[in-house]
């Protein structure tokens, strides 16, 4: 299929799609239509691979049957070894999508008696594309032909007149040749192919292997010149253009939180912005992987998803231990938020891990990625590979608007201005924890050095963690400094005593003073009593004075009653 | 070679007149076709007259073949027998060459 790039009003070239991932990007669009393209590289660099992939794309998604002219394997070998990818020759074949052709030749079957041509191949490879209406075609790798023959003078005539057939005939051809001593293919076939050039390698440095694709040429079109790693796995090829830096992504002003809101409040109350980078750079032991691990629970309880990758610890191990502070990832993980990507460093080289982040990346389609720790890929690569890895890590993770926690360990005592990775002048949030040792014991310390675009706080917070989940705690700032662990607690003892004692203080007074009114209350009463005898005392007399008086009275009447004789 | 030759001989009195199986495959009328369908048929009159077969296949009309004989250079002649198969490319100019190939001892 043609893709006409139109950058331009002018006619620009014709490009067929190869439907490998990554590759039509960097070529802007695929191979040239209708041309020669040589694949060529060193033996398991994956040429048979690459041209099978783009012959078996072009059958099935873009519509553009091709012939696999074999020169190396037999047809039967071919189908089982790209089986593993999924794709099914045999019934490609039969479907008249791909035809396979095995072209065996054997030196010492044959004699050479006087001028010949490869009009045989022609044929042969014309039948075969008129049979099915070719678009494509493969040719891996034409150079047997040369120690099938001896005639080279024949042979590169022909050649030559070959890629000019095929140029006429309009159908796309990969050419595979294998890499030569300072040439790019042992006979030179570049020569004969100038349209596109592609170099597959296959480095291995410190024990440790890479694939490498560099467009050598291509001419008539823009394409990236740079090395650009590839990864062969069960889905086949994927190149992925991560070079491409520009540092124009959007940026959100949404705040996501930790997880700990201890540390969301010293983070201006919210959290850390969304797409920013955060490393997480602590000493052996200082609980890195339980920030990591909280992030990433926090994330996924907002139903957001979340793909952790381990470095150093399996995915089970990190399940076991963040449920022993109270989280329970494995139920993020059955319920398909959250991923775990586990690999030690040195199953790949550097670009492979920024490969396998990539494409998980773009799979799972995760809002926050975790790299726990970055420190271990030094192991692979020095210092300033890792830091550029992770600078395009970034970049790519920033353009996508994923956040990214990156934990480091330093190893340093004292603690420098830098990581070891020196990335710290990369990311966005740079959170320290460190190891306080004091009163003989030692506690976690943690403290924001820095977080970009947002209010954040200057104080050392205590990083306690227990059965429950993280927290921070203030520390106590003591006429000894700042205060940790026991020590802290022995302060907030000492505090409590204190309220003890004065509240006992208080109490006592108020007593004192309770006692006091009951003693005036007492008297008081007393007094009322006394008050109350006198009274009754005077009312005595009073009464018996009124009761004499009325006793008198009454004798008195008597006695008058008495004296008057009418009655 | 030639000891092959003498072996297939006896093994098969019947079939004495075609001995020598040929096939040989051209591309139409092309120069190296033509060169090859004469120089075989003098190299075979001369050397081994009324003891061969000759078939000749034109390539064009029966484009499967190609791919059934593994075909690539031509013109091709396939010695089919006696064993073993031997092929032989060129114009067949090269008659030492052709006789070796063929395994016609002189």
């Amino acid at each position: 299929m043609s893709t006409k790039r139109s950058k331009s009003h002018l006619p620009s070239l014709p490009k067929a799609l190869t439907g490998i991932k990554g590759l039509d990007e960097i070529t802007q669009g695929g191979l040239p239509q209708g041309r020669p393209t040589l694949i060529c590289g060193a033996a398991g660099s994956g040429k048979t691979l690459f041209s099978m992939e783009f012959l078996v794309h072009g059958a099935l998604d873009f519509n553009e049957p091709g012939v696999f002219m074999s020169f190396e394997e037999r047809t039967e070998e071919l189908t089982i070894n790209v089986a593993s990818l999924g794709f099914d020759l045999a019934q490609l074949q039969a479907d008249k999508l791909i035809k396979l052709d095995h072209v065996h030749i054997d030196r010492s079957e044959i004699e050479e008696t006087g001028e010949y041509d490869l009009d045989g191949l022609f044929i042969r490879l014309g039948y075969a594309i008129d049979s099915i209406g070719a678009k494509r075609v493969v040719l891996d790798t034409i150079e047997n032909l040369f120690s099938g023959l001896d005639n080279q003078a024949i042979l590169r005539a022909e050649l030559r007149r070959l890629f000019g057939w095929l140029k006429d005939k309009g159908v796309t051809t990969v050419i595979t040749g294998e890499k030569g001593d300072g040439t790019l293919t042992r006979q030179g076939l570049e020569e004969y192919v100038s349209d596109c050039v592609i170099l597959l390698d296959h480095r291995v440095s410190n024990k440790i292997s890479t694939r490498i694709l560099r467009i050598v040429k291509y001419r008539g079109s823009v394409h990236g010149t740079n090395e650009y790693p590839f990864l062969i796995d069960e889905e086949g090829i994927s190149v992925l253009p991560i070079t491409s830096l520009t540092l124009s992504h959007d940026v959100s002003t949404e705040r996501i939180p930790s997880g700990i809101p201890a540390l969301d409040n010293m983070l201006g109350g919210e959290g850390f912005y969304r797409g920013s980078s955060i490393l997480i750079s602590g000493t052996a032991g200082t609980g890195k992987t339980s920030v990591a691990g909280s992030f990433a629970n926090e994330t996924c309880l907002r139903g957001e998803r979340c793909v952790y990758f381990a470095f150093e610890e399996s995915p089970q191990q990190i399940i076991r231990n963040m449920n022993s502070v109270g989280m329970d990832l494995q139920s993020h993980v059955d319920k398909g938020l959250l991923r775990f990507h586990a690999s030690r460093p040195t199953l790949n080289g550097l670009e492979m891990h920024l490969l396998v982040v990539h494409k998980l990346v773009k799979e799972f389609r995760p809002s926050v990625v975790v790299l726990d720790p970055i420190t271990n890929l030094v192991t692979v690569g020095s210092a300033s590979e890792v830091k550029s890895l992770l600078i395009r890590l970034i970049d790519f993770l920033q353009e996508e608007q994923i956040t990214v926690m990156f934990t480091a360990l330093s190893f340093k005592e004292v603690i420098s201005e830098q990581t070891d990775e020196t990335v710290s002048s990369i990311v966005d949030t740079w959170l320290l924890i460190r190891d306080i040792e004091f009163n003989g014991e030692r506690n976690r310390g943690l403290h924001v050095m820095k977080s970009r675009g947002m209010k954040h706080s200057n104080q050392v917070r205590e990083f306690v963690i227990s059965d429950s989940g993280l927290d921070l705690v203030d520390v106590f700032l003591g006429p000894e400094g700042v205060l940790t662990g026991s020590a802290r607690e022995a302060q907030q003892l000492l505090e409590k005593t204190g309220i003890a004692l004065r509240d006992h203080a208080v109490t006592r007074k108020d007593r004192e003073i309770e006692r006091k009114r009951s003693v005036l209350e007492a008297k008081i009463a007393s007094l009322n009593e006394e008050f109350e005898s006198l009274q009754d005392e005077l009312n005595k007399t009073y009464i018996e004075e009124e009761l004499r008086k009325e006793i008198l009275e009454k004798n008195r009447q008597e006695i008058t009653r008495n004296r008057d004789p009418r009655k | 070679m030639s000891d092959l030759s003498d072996i297939g001989q006896p093994s098969d009195p019947q079939k004495e007149n075609s001995c020598y199986v040929l096939r040989l495959f051209i591309t139409g009328a092309s120069v190296n076709s033509l060169r090859a369908v004469t120089n075989i048929k003098k190299i075979c009159d001369t050397y081994i007259k009324d003891n061969y077969s000759l078939e000749i296949i034109d390539v064009y009309q029966e484009k499967t073949i190609a791919e059934k004989e593994q075909i690539i250079a031509l013109p091709l002649l396939i010695k089919s027998f006696p064993l073993p198969e031997k092929r032989l490319i060129g114009d067949m100019s090269d008659t030492q060459k052709v006789l070796k190939g063929i395994g016609i001892t002189l």
